[in-house]
């Protein structure tokens, strides 16, 4: 299998279904696309660990930050990254700490990486899902009520134009000032109850949505010129059945693709949300740990972004498979 | 008794801007129940879009003094009305399954979308009907083909298991839009015998195509029709022993067969693909064609001992031929055959996995594409597929010119050359700047004969360069490329499933199967006295005018 020699980087998110699906049956493909993502977060813990080593000043003192050095913290650091030992145990320790969910500790908050991530990762998940969940809703309406339509479609294209271009901080002012200040709707701030996360997850969803839904209704209306689409319709089918159970499918493919890609970008996009609304979240950690130069809280953050975007490129590939049955390598054309 | 299908000046126009785009003008359109009816014409005719109007999906505004369907005024219907009347009273098959149905859903889901139980699961009734329905159209051991998708079916399941979903509902009346274009030789007559016995068994259908031969054995009745009108109509017989529209004559002799050899099939005149008949009156005569020059002593190129393996398989497997200036030869086979292996491993595309070619007596095959390229001038390629061979951001003169780059022909003398080839396949200078999109499908394939010819080169590989064309374009390309081969004694290796378009215009032919000569020779001697069985049954699938 050619993808085990393939460099980490290159293979990195390959979010395209590539032609290297197309060999083998289908579990050994679904197995390859695992092993390939595996080799790219082996990578990218290699990486935060080279950037260590390669970064300037020695490593006790980017691991402290800003915090007062004592020879206490010092011994603790020296001991914990076994900083006395060859380079390659370090290494070593190093992956096997990372297994076993060990980022360290955090000298500057005075606590551990892992339980600080986990903490915080639970709001910022709980906004995510929710804004992918609008995404997806206002894409697939929009889509499938307005493709092939003039006017409808010239409006949908107009609202989606505005949502893309208006900054989610933007987005989430107005929302606020609307639905909280003025019409009294939704709670101001915090994440305490579910009505807290209505407005954030608009304002982080809608622009996504704005994009996934034009790309789903170029995908519809294509499929919808497509020889089958007159072949459906000549069974006395209507045109919403068209669209929901046949047209829909041609068109996820590559609206599958961007979502991969935009709900990586949904966590940096949290930050901005995160703070406009007040919630807790990783994104307001990552921010304060890469200002206050908090290096353990830092590179635990990018591992578990190399962790995301693996798994949801990953979950993309089989999702592709699963749409498009002609990506199957079990079928004969797969073998041309 | 009433018919079927009653129809009275009939027109549809395409709305564009404030105007509109008539495209048919005031048609009349009767069909009994019972009767087989076909409507012929070039594409442009507006025949398609008449037969999608009979369903409801012309997607134009359509007019009509009487628009009866089966008992139903349909003027006036909304589309709630015309979706009642789809698949139960009408059903429609497309041409080319493999597009034609949705390629991302099983046979047995599609089948109950026909039915009308649209959904991902499919009830146990359902697919009990599905499999005798599939059982019906010939599909052999329908349970096996039910979870299977489009694109796992060959060419003749995939048409039959689109014609099964057309009639799911057992309409009154079947229409067929080109329902066998796709199809290869022996296919096409699978499919022509489907329908056959479906009219032995008292169906009504309505058949569309473009080529008289596919609809002569089947029609009892033939609609000619020309932009937008019909220009004659009568019993089958009488329309192919005496027609009486010179429209009608000239789609007659666009059949490439074994009695136009030597022959022009298009009127010699002719210059646009879509002119208007100026010569209304003149009685066509097959005109000949100018002779050709074969120099035997003088080989292109020799091919022997090509094996070339793919999976557990051959894709070619020992083909051996010789090729001489000015002759050319032809290679006949179904998709799947092999036929364009060779043309990859000619081309240097591939590498055989044993066998050598030789090109002017030089070795080609197993080089370094280093030490071929300065000889690849030598050699042009005519793709089916005009359209995806241009790069769509180039105007003609540069598509055409690229060819002379590698000739080393620039500036001045390039564009003398570009306009004198354009000129040799009638398009002329006025092309010039035109794009590939804005042409049609005989204007591009010219093109893409232009661009061949410019380099001079000693050998012509044309895989499949009219099979995506109607007969009478394909006529107009065929004599073109005769034309200019008889003129330039540039040798000629023609592709082709179709055993008509081979036996008017090469030498000589190799028939392959399955990767293997299974016969060669004279065209007219394997063709008149064939000795091998696949030979006879490819023969005997070719739709004949009588």
């Amino acid at each position: 299998m050619d993808s085990q020699n393939t460099s980490a980087i290159s293979s990195a998110p390959t979010f395209f279904a590539s032609h290297r699906l197309r060999r083998n049956g289908l579990a050994a493909q679904i197995a390859g696309r695992i092993g390939s993502g595996m080799l790219v977060l082996w990578a990218a813990v290699t990486l935060s660990f080279v950037s260590l080593q390669l970064a300037p000043g020695d490593i006790v003192s980017l691991l402290i930050g800003e915090q007062l050095r004592t020879p206490e913290v010092e011994a603790a650091i020296r001991a914990e990254w076994g900083l006395d030992e060859p380079l390659l145990s370090q290494y070593l320790s190093y992956l096997t700490r990372i297994l076993h969910g060990d980022f360290g500790r955090s000298y500057i908050l005075q606590t551990e990486v892992s339980q600080l991530v986990l903490s915080q990762i639970l709001p910022t998940l709980k906004l995510t899902t929710a804004a992918l969940f609008v995404a997806i809703i206002f894409g697939l309406v929009s889509a499938v009520l307005t493709a092939g339509r003039r006017i409808p479609r010239g409006i949908a294209g107009a609202l989606e134009l505005t949502l893309v271009s208006t900054p989610s901080f933007w987005l989430g002012i107005l929302l606020l000032y609307l639905f909280s200040f003025t019409l009294k709707l939704f709670p101001v701030s915090g994440d305490r109850s579910f009505s807290a996360l209505v407005l954030p997850a608009l304002a982080l969803g809608l622009p996504l949505g704005a994009v996934v839904g034009q790309v789903l209704r170029q995908g519809l209306e294509r499929a919808l010129e497509e020889p089958f689409a007159l072949t459906v319709r000549s069974w006395g089918t209507s045109g919403l059945v068209l669209r929901l159970r046949h047209g829909l499918r041609h068109a996820a493919l590559p609206a599958v693709t961007l979502t991969g890609w935009l709900v990586g970008s949904l966590l940096s996009g949290a930050v901005i949300t995160e703070s406009v609304f007040g919630r807790p979240g990783l994104g307001r950690v990552t921010v304060e740990a890469v200002l206050g130069h908090d290096l353990p809280v830092v590179l635990a953050v990018a591992i578990l972004s190399a962790f995301v975007y693996v798994t949801l490129s990953t979950l993309v590939d089989v999702l592709y498979l699963w749409l498009d049955p002609r990506l199957r390598s079990d079928s004969p054309e797969a073998a041309r | 008794m009433m018919p079927l299908v009653d129809i009275r000046d009939l027109t549809i126009a395409f709305p564009r801007g404030s105007q509109e785009n008539r495209v048919v003008h005031g048609i009349n359109l009767t069909i009994h129940e019972g009767e087989t009816v076909a409507l012929v014409g070039e594409s442009g005719s507006g025949k398609s879009v008449t037969a999608r109007a009979l369903i409801g999906l012309s997607g134009a505004v359509v007019g009509a003094s009487r628009f009866d369907i089966v008992g139903d005024g349909v003027l006036g219907f909304r589309e709630r009305d015309w979706r009642r009347l789809r698949g139960s009273k009408i059903g429609f098959v497309l041409q080319d399954a493999l597009v034609s149905l949705d390629p991302l859903r099983k046979v047995s889901q599609q089948l109950a979308d026909a039915f009308g139980h649209p959904g991902y699961f499919v009830r146990r009734d359902v697919r009990e009907e599905s499999r005798a329905l599939l059982h019906s159209v010939g599909i052999p051991d329908p349970e096996r083909r039910l979870p299977q998708y489009p694109h796992q079916l060959s060419g003749g399941l995939r048409q039959r298991a689109l014609i099964a979903t057309a009639i799911a509902r057992r309409p009154s009346l079947l229409i067929a839009d080109e329902p066998t274009t796709a199809l290869d030789a022996t296919v096409q007559k699978q499919i022509l015998d489907l329908f056959a016995e479906r009219k032995q068994a008292g169906h009504t259908l309505l058949l569309i195509s473009h080529d008289l031969a596919v609809v002569a054995r089947l029609a009892d009745r033939v609609l000619v029709m020309k932009q937008g009108k019909i220009v004659e109509e009568g019993p089958t017989k009488q329309i192919l022993s005496e027609p009486a529209h010179p429209y009608t004559r000239r789609l007659l002799d666009a059949v490439p067969s074994a009695s136009s050899r030597g022959f022009r099939l298009s009127p010699a005149t002719q210059t646009e693909d879509n002119a208007p008949s100026l010569h209304a009156t003149v009685v066509c005569q097959r005109l000949p064609l100018p002779p050709k020059r074969i120099d035997a002593a003088q080989r292109v190129l020799s091919a022997s001992g090509l094996v070339k393996r793919y999976g557990g398989g051959f894709a070619v497997n020992n083909v051996s031929f010789e090729l001489a200036a000015g002759e050319a030869l032809g290679i006949v086979g179904e998709s799947g055959s092999g036929k364009t292996t060779v043309a990859k491993i000619v081309l240097g595309l591939i590498e055989p996995d044993s066998g050598t070619v030789l090109v002017d007596g030089q070795p080609w095959s197993h080089r370094s594409e280093a030490k071929r390229r300065a000889r690849r001038a030598s050699m042009q390629l005519i793709a089916q597929d005009a359209l995806s061979s241009f790069d769509p951001r180039y105007t003609v003169e540069k598509i055409v010119g690229e060819s002379l780059d590698t000739v080393g022909v620039f500036g001045r003398d390039r564009r003398r050359r570009v306009i004198e080839v354009l000129d040799a396949v009638r398009l002329g200078a006025t092309f010039l700047d035109r794009y590939p999109r804005e042409l049609s499908g005989g204007q591009r394939q010219r093109v893409a004969i232009a661009r061949a010819f410019a380099p001079r080169p000693k050998l012509l590989i044309a895989d499949e360069p009219v099979s995506a064309l109607d007969v009478s374009v394909q006529a107009q390309v065929l004599d073109l490329l005769a034309e200019l081969q008889a003129a330039s004694g540039t040798a000629l290796l023609f592709i082709s499933h179709d055993l008509g378009v081979i036996h008017h215009l090469t030498d000589r032919v190799l028939v392959m199967k399955d990767g293997r000569v299974v016969e060669t020779g004279a065209v007219e001697t394997v063709f008149a006295s064939p000795t091998h069985s696949y030979t006879r049954a490819l023969l005997d699938a070719v739709p004949a005018l009588p």
